[in-house]
C-alpha cells in the first residue's frame, strides 16, 4: 500500500495566486482551518506578474467615478456577455477589497492629497487603477502573504504553533478531487520535493489555479497555467463557461527567445511606435475595418501629427482595438511578411529620440535590456500576438462564488462570467479580490453547516494509480515535452486568435489523437523533484481544457471579444443570449446552450436605449 | 541553426552528487534558463530546477552560473565567451532537495519570526492619507522578489549553518527597513528588534546582498546602514538604555557575539573564493557610539568584498570544484 499523508481541514484552498489567498484569509478570519495549496513557492504566483493595477471606483482622482460607471465600463469591454450580477459585485464592492489592503501593509503609489493615486486604462471611463508603479500585481501578492504571516503570528501567540490554524503546503500539485453523493469530500495530490502523496479531507474547496495559457506556445502565463482547476471541476461534475474566449495581447515579444512571450505595453504604440512587415510597409493602414474609417488616420502624415496635435488629426491605425491589431499581424506572417520567428516589426526607436524612450518607457526599456540585450531605442522589437488571460471558467453563482458540486467554490481566473468575452485591463486584481473573498467566506459558510464526508478507498486508490502511471511506463512511454509542444502546436495555430472552422474541426481530430498519446505518457527517473513527471501528470488538464476551448470556438459562430471567426466576422446578437457550457461525459466534453442571465431593469438603465440596440435583438428590447 | 555548447550541471540530492558534462545547442538571443529548459526536452527530462515566470519578476529560478548568484532567467548566454564552459550549481546556502533545487525554508521561517505590519489605531480602511514622497523609500525594498540570492550570497550564513538560527539575513533587514520606515506603521521598535530578534549585529556592510540583487534595490546603502545607525544611536542614548533595563530587553546588548568564533571547517570542500568571508561581528563602533567614518577613506563605500578585491567574476570553470555543503534539511 502506498503511503499518503493525511491531513483534515475545514476549507482547502487549491492555488496561492491573489484569489486564493485572499479567500483562504476570509476562511480563516471566519475562524475555519485552512490549508493554502500552492503549486509553486508561496508568493511565486502568476499574479506577480499584473503590471497595470487593480481597477477600483474611488473616485480619488476623479470625483465623478462610481460603481455604476465601473459596471457600465466593464460590460461594454466584455460585449454584454459578462454575467451581470458578477460585473455588479465586483463594481461595488472593489474599493472596500483594495482599502483592506492598505491594513495589511500595501503601499500604492498616492495622489498628492495623499490618498490612493488611480490612472487611466484602456476601456475605463476615469482613472480608476490603483498601482504601484507597473508592479501592482507583486505588491498584491505579496501584501495577502504578509497577511497570511501576520494570521499565522496571532496563531502562534494563542496556540503556540503557527499553522494552527491556517497552513500553507507549498510545491505541492493537487491531481483529483474527491466526491462522494454529489458533495466535495477531499483532494489529493504530491509534494514536488519528495513526491510523496497527500489526501485532504474536507467539505469545502476552493478552486483558485488560474488560467491556461501553457496550452499555447505563445503565452505571457508560467508553466502552472496548466488549467488545473478547469479540469478539476470538470471531473468532479461541475461546468465551465465562455471556454472559447482567451484574450490574446497583439505585442507580444517573439524574438529573442528569452523574451517569447513577454507583453509590450500598448503604450509603446501610444507614445508613437509603429508596426512595419519585413518590406519596411507600415502596414496597418491596409487594416481599417469599415466601422472605424472615420475615426482612423488615412495617410502617415496625418497619423504623425495626431500624437501632437489630437484634436485636429485623427488617431494612427496602431490603435486600433486589440483585436483588430492582432488580426492585422497575423494576416501580414501568414502572407509571408513576418519575420522568421512569426512576427512582426514595432519600430519606436526611428521614431522618438533615446532620451524620450528611457524616460517614457523606463521599465520596457529595461526589460529588454537586461532579459535580452535588445536596446529599444535602437533597434525594432519583434512581436506577434501572445496569449494572456482566459475570460471562460467554472460556472458559478455570483453572490457566493459556488460551482455546480456542492462544496467546491472557485474564484479569479479559473472562475468564468466576470468578464463576459473580454476582460478590461485593471479588472483582474479587483476580480480575485471582490470573489476571494466572497469565495472564501462561503466556502467557511458552508463547512460550518456540513459534516465532512470520508473520500471512499477505492477512489483514493484509483488517483494513487493515475498518479504513478507515467512512472510505470517510464522510458516505454511517450515523451511528456514532446506531447507538449506538439499541444501548443496544435492550439497555436488551429485554435489561435483568428479561428476558422475548418481548421477548428481538424484540431478536434488532432486533440483526440493527441489525447490518446497523452494516456500513454511516460516519465523517467524518481518521484523526487521530477518535472518529467509532473508535467505528465499536468498534460491532460491540459488537453481536456484546450477541448473545451476548440469545441466552444467551433460552435459559436459570430465574433465577440476574445473570440474571432474568420469566417463569421460580424457580432450577432442571438449569440449575446446564449453561454455555451463544457461539461464532461466519461472521457469527452459535452457543450451546451445555455440562456444567458437577464439583466435587471435598473441596471438595464444605465445604459442610453441606443447603446444597448448594438448588442440586443429587438425582442430584447 | 544553434551551436553546440559545454555546459556543466550539478546533479544530486541530499546524498551527494557532482557536476555532470553536456552538449547542448544554444541558439541566438536566449539565457540560462532556456539551456535548461532544453536540456530537460532533449537529454535529462527529470532535471530539477525551479522557475515560474521567465521574465525576471518572480524570483523563482535562483541558481549559481560560474560561481555568481544569479537568476536563470536574466543570464544571457550573450554574456560568454564563445566556447566558454557554462558551470550551472544550486544556491549554496541552502540543503539541496535535487539538482539545481533547494529547501528554502529557512526564509520563510524568518519572514515568520518578523513582527507584521500594524495597523494604527482608529484609522479605518479607506482613510489612509499617506505623501508619495513618504512611501517612496518603503517601495523601493517593496520591488523584492524574494529570489533570495542576497540570502545566499550573505558570508554571515554561506557556509556558516551554526549562523542561521540568529541571523535574518539581508532580505528580511530590508523588510524591517521597510516597515520602519512606513509612514502608519504602529510599532516603534523596529531597529531594536531588528538588532535583538534578527541579528543585525552580525552584517558587516560587504554590500555583496546588494550586488546580486536583480532589482537592483540599495540594500546595504539604504536599508541595514540606517537600521544601524539608528540602532547604534538609540543603544547609547542613556533614556533607552534605562527603558530597557526596566523592560527587561537586556539581550539587545548581547548581540550574539559567542558566534564569533565560527569554525569553517566546510571550506576545504566548498568552491573555490579566493578567501574565507570575514568573520561575523558588530558593527564598529567609536567611543562615542557611532559607527566610525573610516570609511569615507576607502576608495569604495563600506567595507572590501568578501571574495576578495581581486575576484573577477564570473569565476573561470576550471577554478569551481562544486561540492555542496552539507546541511540539514528542513521538511516541508
Amino acid at each position: 500500500m502506498t503511503n499518503i499523508e493525511r491531513h483534515t481541514y475545514d476549507v482547502v484552498v487549491i492555488g496561492a495566486g491573489g484569489a486564493g489567498l485572499r479567500a483562504a484569509i476570509e476562511a480563516r478570519l471566519a475562524g475555519k482551518k485552512t490549508a493554502i495549496i500552492s503549486k509553486s513557492l508561496f508568493g511565486k504566483a502568476h499574479t506577480v506578474m499584473a503590471e497595470g493595477g487593480a481597477a477600483a471606483a474611488m473616485g480619488n482622482v476623479n470625483a465623478n467615478d462610481n460603481w455604476q460607471v465601473h459596471f457600465r465600463d466593464t460590460m461594454r469591454g466584455g460585449k454584454f456577455l459578462n454575467n451581470f450580477r458578477m460585473a455588479e459585485l465586483h463594481a461595488k464592492e472593489a474599493p472596500e477589497r483594495i482599502w483592506e489592503l492598505e491594513t495589511y501593509g500595501a503601499l500604492f503609489d498616492r495622489t498628492k492629497d495623499g490618498k490612493i493615486s488611480q490612472r487611466n486604462f484602456g476601456g475605463h471611463e476615469y482613472p480608476r487603477l490603483a498601482h504601484v508603479g507597473d508592479r501592482t500585481g507583486l505588491e498584491l501578492i505579496r501584501t495577502l502573504q504578509q497577511k497570511i504571516v501576520s494570521l499565522q503570528q496571532e496563531d502562534y501567540a494563542a496556540h503556540g504553533d503557527y499553522e494552527a490554524r491556517i497552513r500553507v503546503f507549498q510545491e505541492c500539485t493537487i491531481t483529483e478531487l474527491f466526491i462522494e453523493d454529489g458533495a466535495v469530500a477531499g483532494a489529493f495530490g504530491y509534494y514536488r520535493e519528495s513526491g510523496e502523496f497527500v489526501l485532504f479531507e474536507t467539505s469545502a474547496i476552493v478552486l483558485a489555479t488560474g488560467g491556461v495559457g501553457k496550452s499555447y506556445k505563445v503565452t505571457s502565463n508560467s508553466w502552472e497555467y496548466t488549467g488545473d482547476g478547469h479540469a478539476l471541476a470538470l471531473r468532479s461534475g461541475a461546468t465551465l463557461i465562455n471556454m472559447e474566449f482567451l484574450q490574446f495581447h497583439p505585442t507580444g515579444m517573439v524574438w529573442p527567445p528569452s523574451v517569447k512571450g513577454i507583453l509590450v505595453t500598448e503604450s509603446v504604440r501610444g507614445d508613437g511606435g509603429v508596426l512595419k512587415n519585413t518590406d519596411g510597409k507600415r502596414f496597418m493602414f491596409d487594416y481599417v475595418p469599415d466601422v472605424f474609417r472615420k475615426q482612423y488616420a488615412e495617410t502617415e502624415e496625418e497619423a504623425d501629427r495626431w500624437y501632437s496635435d489630437p484634436d485636429n488629426n485623427r488617431r494612427p491605425p496602431e490603435l486600433l482595438p486589440r483585436d483588430e491589431v492582432a488580426r492585422a499581424i497575423n494576416s501580414e506572417v501568414k502572407a509571408g511578411r513576418g519575420t522568421k520567428a512569426g512576427g512582426v516589426l514595432l519600430d519606436i526607436a526611428s521614431r522618438l529620440k533615446p532620451e524620450q524612450i528611457t524616460k517614457r518607457l523606463p521599465s520596457m526599456y529595461h526589460q529588454f535590456k537586461e532579459l535580452a540585450d535588445v536596446d529599444i531605442t535602437k533597434q525594432p522589437m519583434e512581436v506577434g500576438p501572445t496569449c494572456h488571460y482566459v475570460m471562460g471558467g467554472v460556472e458559478v453563482d455570483a453572490d457566493t462564488a459556488a460551482a455546480a458540486v456542492t462544496g467546491l467554490y472557485a474564484a479569479g481566473e479559473v472562475s468564468g462570467g466576470m468578464h463576459g468575452s473580454n476582460r478590461l485591463g485593471g479588472n483582474s486584481l479587483s476580480d480575485l479580490l471582490v470573489f476571494g473573498k466572497r469565495a472564501g467566506e462561503h466556502a467557511a459558510a458552508h463547512a460550518t453547516e456540513t459534516k465532512r464526508r470520508k473520500p471512499s478507498p477505492a477512489a483514493v486508490e484509483a488517483a494513487v494509480e493515475t498518479a504513478l502511471a507515467p512512472l510505470q511506463r517510464g522510458e516505454g512511454g511517450e515523451n511528456p515535452y514532446t506531447l507538449h509542444h506538439e499541444l501548443q502546436d496544435i492550439m497555436g495555430t488551429l485554435v489561435g486568435i483568428i479561428r476558422r472552422e475548418g481548421e477548428l474541426r481538424d484540431s478536434l481530430v488532432r486533440l483526440a489523437e493527441l489525447k490518446e498519446r497523452v494516456k500513454k505518457v511516460g516519465a523517467t527517473g524518481g518521484r523526487r523533484y521530477n518535472p518529467g513527471w509532473h508535467l505528465a501528470l499536468d498534460l491532460r488538464n491540459m488537453l481536456v481544457v484546450s477541448e473545451c476551448t476548440a469545441k466552444a470556438a467551433l460552435e459559436r459562430t459570430e465574433s465577440r471579444g476574445g473570440h474571432t471567426r474568420e469566417d463569421h466576422p460580424k457580432m450577432d446578437p442571438n449569440w449575446r443570449r446564449v453561454n455555451l457550457v463544457c461539461s464532461l461525459e466519461g472521457e469527452d466534453v459535452r457543450l451546451e446552450h445555455q440562456p444567458l442571465p437577464v439583466m435587471r431593469p435598473e441596471l438595464q438603465s444605465l445604459f442610453e436605449r441606443s447603446e444597448l440596440a448594438k448588442y440586443m435583438t429587438d425582442e430584447e428590447l | 541553426m544553434g551551436t553546440k555548447r559545454h555546459f556543466r550541471v550539478w546533479r544530486g540530492d541530499d546524498t551527494g552528487g557532482s557536476l555532470e558534462d553536456f552538449q547542448v545547442e544554444v541558439n541566438e538571443g536566449e539565457v540560462v534558463l532556456d539551456v535548461i529548459h532544453r536540456l530537460q526536452a532533449t537529454q535529462t527530462p527529470d532535471l530539477a530546477v525551479r522557475w515560474n515566470c521567465k521574465a525576471g519578476k518572480c524570483g523563482s529560478c535562483s541558481m549559481e552560473i560560474n560561481g555568481k548568484p544569479r537568476l536563470g532567467c536574466m543570464t544571457r548566454m550573450s554574456t560568454f565567451g564563445d566556447n566558454e564552459t557554462v558551470t550551472v550549481t544550486p544556491l549554496r546556502t541552502f540543503p539541496v532537495i535535487r539538482d539545481l533545487v533547494t529547501n528554502v525554508n529557512f526564509n520563510y521561517q524568518k519572514a515568520r519570526e518578523l513582527p507584521a505590519f500594524a495597523p494604527p489605531k482608529n484609522v479605518e480602511p479607506g482613510q489612509y492619507r499617506m505623501q508619495q514622497v513618504d512611501v517612496e523609500r518603503s517601495q523601493e525594498f517593496r520591488k523584492c522578489i524574494e529570489c533570495y540570492l542576497c540570502q545566499n550570497v550573505c558570508h554571515v550564513v554561506r557556509d556558516h549553518e551554526e549562523n542561521k538560527q540568529a541571523f535574518s539575513g539581508p532580505r528580511f533587514f530590508i523588510r524591517a527597513a521597510e516597515l520602519d520606515m512606513h509612514p502608519l506603521d504602529a510599532r516603534t521598535d523596529r531597529k531594536e528588534l531588528a538588532q535583538a530578534e534578527q541579528g543585525l549585529g552580525y552584517c558587516n556592510i560587504t554590500k555583496c546582498c546588494t550586488e546580486v540583487c536583480p532589482e537592483h534595490i540599495k540594500i546595504t546603502d539604504n536599508a541595514i546602514i540606517p537600521m544601524k545607525e539608528r540602532v547604534v544611536d538609540r543603544r547609547y542614548d542613556p533614556v533607552t538604555w534605562l527603558g530597557r533595563k526596566i523592560f527587561r530587553r537586556d539581550q539587545l546588548d548581547e548581540p550574539a557575539l559567542a558566534h564569533t568564533a565560527s569554525s569553517s571547517g566546510a571550506a576545504d570542500t566548498g568552491a573555490h573564493w579566493s578567501q574565507q568571508g570575514p568573520v561575523p561581528q558588530e558593527p564598529a563602533v567609536g567611543t562615542d557610539g557611532k559607527l566610525t567614518v573610516a570609511e569615507l577613506y576607502l576608495d569604495r563605500a563600506a567595507a572590501a568584498s568578501p571574495f576578495g578585491d581581486d575576484q573577477e567574476f564570473p569565476l573561470p570553470p576550471e577554478k569551481l570544484r562544486y561540492n555542496h555543503p552539507p546541511t540539514s534539511s528542513g521538511g516541508h
